[in-house]
């Protein structure tokens, strides 16, 4: 079962990345995409778990498999939920990030 | 006789992949926009194409090979769309595009 | 062979991943992001998950693409704002330090996890036949996690009444998401009257199989959302007044009949959400149907976003 090296190298490294962007980027947006990035890399481990789990006919385990499908549908909920609030800051505030807001709603020029 | 009509099935999806290789080379390295497009439909519907046509012997039944048709006239029908679009797009903002 | 093509696809994962972050405007990420999702889309094929592979294609790089695509457009300008709430290139080297170590502790897990690995592959397979479903995952979202499954339908209704509650006051009970010209003629309004039949019957023929093959309500409904996003686009139809009573009966259809089909399984099984031996299969294809009619509408309100036009 050596296929799910590549893969669970890329879902550790995905979460890297994806909590690396979460911290490091300003915009609102990007921060939303680096969460679905690092979201991405759970998912792939589940993945790799779900085919290391693969036996009596199945091509990987069921279970994890379930729950990936669970979970992309969450997360596009939540993902569409941060959007919005996104938006909505924008619209009130005109701010594009969540940095410490002067009174103005923009941060400490 | 099968084993011949997989031969050629392999032969066209290779050129398919070709064409992608080249249709994305097109895509990074055009200067503009409707060029890029150029090169973009060619992967998509050429390439497909060849793709779907080298998959069609190895597709084991009538509904699986009849699918993969559907899969490339489904992408045909987006990508015209959306290259049609972009060109529109384009053409009211670039000049001499 | 095989080995190296999983080697390039995890490379391409993490390069589409790394461009996502590093794009030089919001819409290259987005782009970048959708790549990624089509990526990993492969990825699940690899790993023999076809189920979630169709589920990322529709819904992680399909329908979150659209709504992040609606959200930059709307979201530009802001660069000095943004420069100035960077952090410095301390703050820099300690959160990739930070996120390296968790990568490598995780890939470390991952790389000593028990071998033979422990799974329910074999009691779901063996056990799929008593509800009558021939698709393990099927089997499992609708039998042994079928709670989950309950719950993650009563989030989508949640997500959708915390996305209308975002909009004003005034606005409560309108019209969700901008208005688009009608389109009488050109390529969309081609592609719209081209495909809707299509798509129409390509979304429940995925619901419908997801029984027996990959595919299923998830699926099958973010492709009929779909058909109705590209229909609301092209200016053919108009989004409801979130006020709609048959809007509202249709989000709710899903896990309404869910729950009921839960306390059904009290009277009639072994207690909640047991499906009754024999009544099984009817009943999930009840609840199926259900589903799917919410699913699609949870997506599309999704993407509509908040009401912002009176009714």
């Amino acid at each position: 079962m050596s296929a799910v090296l590549p893969y669970s190298i890329a879902a550790a490294a995905l979460v890297a990345l994806g909590l690396f962007g979460l911290v490091v980027q300003a915009a609102v947006l990007r921060k939303i995409l680096a969460f679905n990035l690092l979201g991405g890399g759970v998912f792939l481990l589940f993945g790799v778990v779900a085919r290391r789990g693969a036996g009596a006919g199945a091509t990987a385990d069921p279970v994890p498999q379930a729950i990936v499908i669970t979970g992309l549908v969450v997360a596009f909920a939540a993902t569409a939920l941060a959007v919005v609030l996104a938006l909505r800051m924008h619209q009130i505030t005109g701010a594009a990030t969540i940095a410490e807001a002067a009174e103005d709603g923009f941060p400490d020029k | 006789m099968i084993g011949a009509l997989q031969g050629l099935g392999l032969l066209a999806a290779a050129a398919g992949a070709g064409f992608f290789l080249a249709g994305t080379v097109g895509l990074i390295r055009f200067p503009d926009t409707t060029s890029r497009l150029h090169a973009l439909t060619k992967a998509d519907n050429l390439g497909l194409g060849l793709v779907v046509l080298g998959l069609l012997p190895f597709a084991g039944s009538l509904g699986a090979a009849l699918k993969l048709l559907l899969v490339w006239g489904l992408v045909l029908l987006a990508g015209g769309t959306v290259a049609q679009m972009i060109a529109a797009r384009v053409r009211g903002t670039e000049p001499g595009a | 062979m095989g080995g190296l093509v999983d080697w390039l696809l995890a490379a391409l994962v993490l390069g589409a991943a790394a461009w996502t972050l590093a794009a030089p405007t919001g819409f290259a990420a987005v782009v970048g992001f959708v790549g990624f999702g089509l990526l990993v889309t492969l990825a699940w094929v690899r790993l023999g998950a076809v189920d979630v592979a169709l589920t990322e294609a529709a819904i992680g790089a399909g329908a979150t693409g659209v709504i992040l695509l609606m959200a930059v457009v709307r979201l530009r300008g802001g660069a000095e704002e943004v420069s100035a709430a960077t952090p410095g290139r301390a703050v820099m080297v300690a959160a990739g330090l930070l996120a390296g170590g968790v990568g490598l502790a995780l890939a470390l897990a991952v790389l000593a996890l028990p071998d033979p690995a422990p799974g329910l592959a074999a009691a779901a397979m063996a056990r799929r036949g008593e509800l009558g479903l021939g698709n393990p995952v099927a089997a499992v979202l609708m039998g042994y996690r079928g709670l989950d499954t309950l719950l993650e339908s009563v989030v989508l209704v949640f997500a959708v009444l915390a996305v209308w509650s975002m909009a004003p006051d005034r606005r409560w009970g309108g019209i969700p998401g901008p208005r688009f010209p009608r389109q009488e003629a050109g390529p969309l309004a081609l592609l719209a009257r081209l495909l809707l039949p299509i798509g129409l019957v390509i979304g429940i023929h995925v619901a419908w199989v997801g029984a027996e093959a990959p595919g299923g309500k998830f699926q099958g409904g973010t492709i009929l959302a779909a058909m109705w996003v590209l229909a609301w686009v092209a200016g053919l139809v108009q989004p409801p007044a979130i006020a709609s009573q048959a809007v509202r009966l249709a989000l709710v259809a899903g896990p309404l009949a869910f729950l009921l089909a839960g306390f059904a399984g009290m009277a009639l099984g072994e207690g909640f959400l047991a499906w009754p031996p024999g009544l099984a299969k009817p009943m999930i294809l009840l609840v199926e149907a259900a589903m799917t009619l919410s699913v699609a509408a949870a997506l599309a309100l999704l993407v509509a976003g908040p009401p912002e036009r009176a009714a």
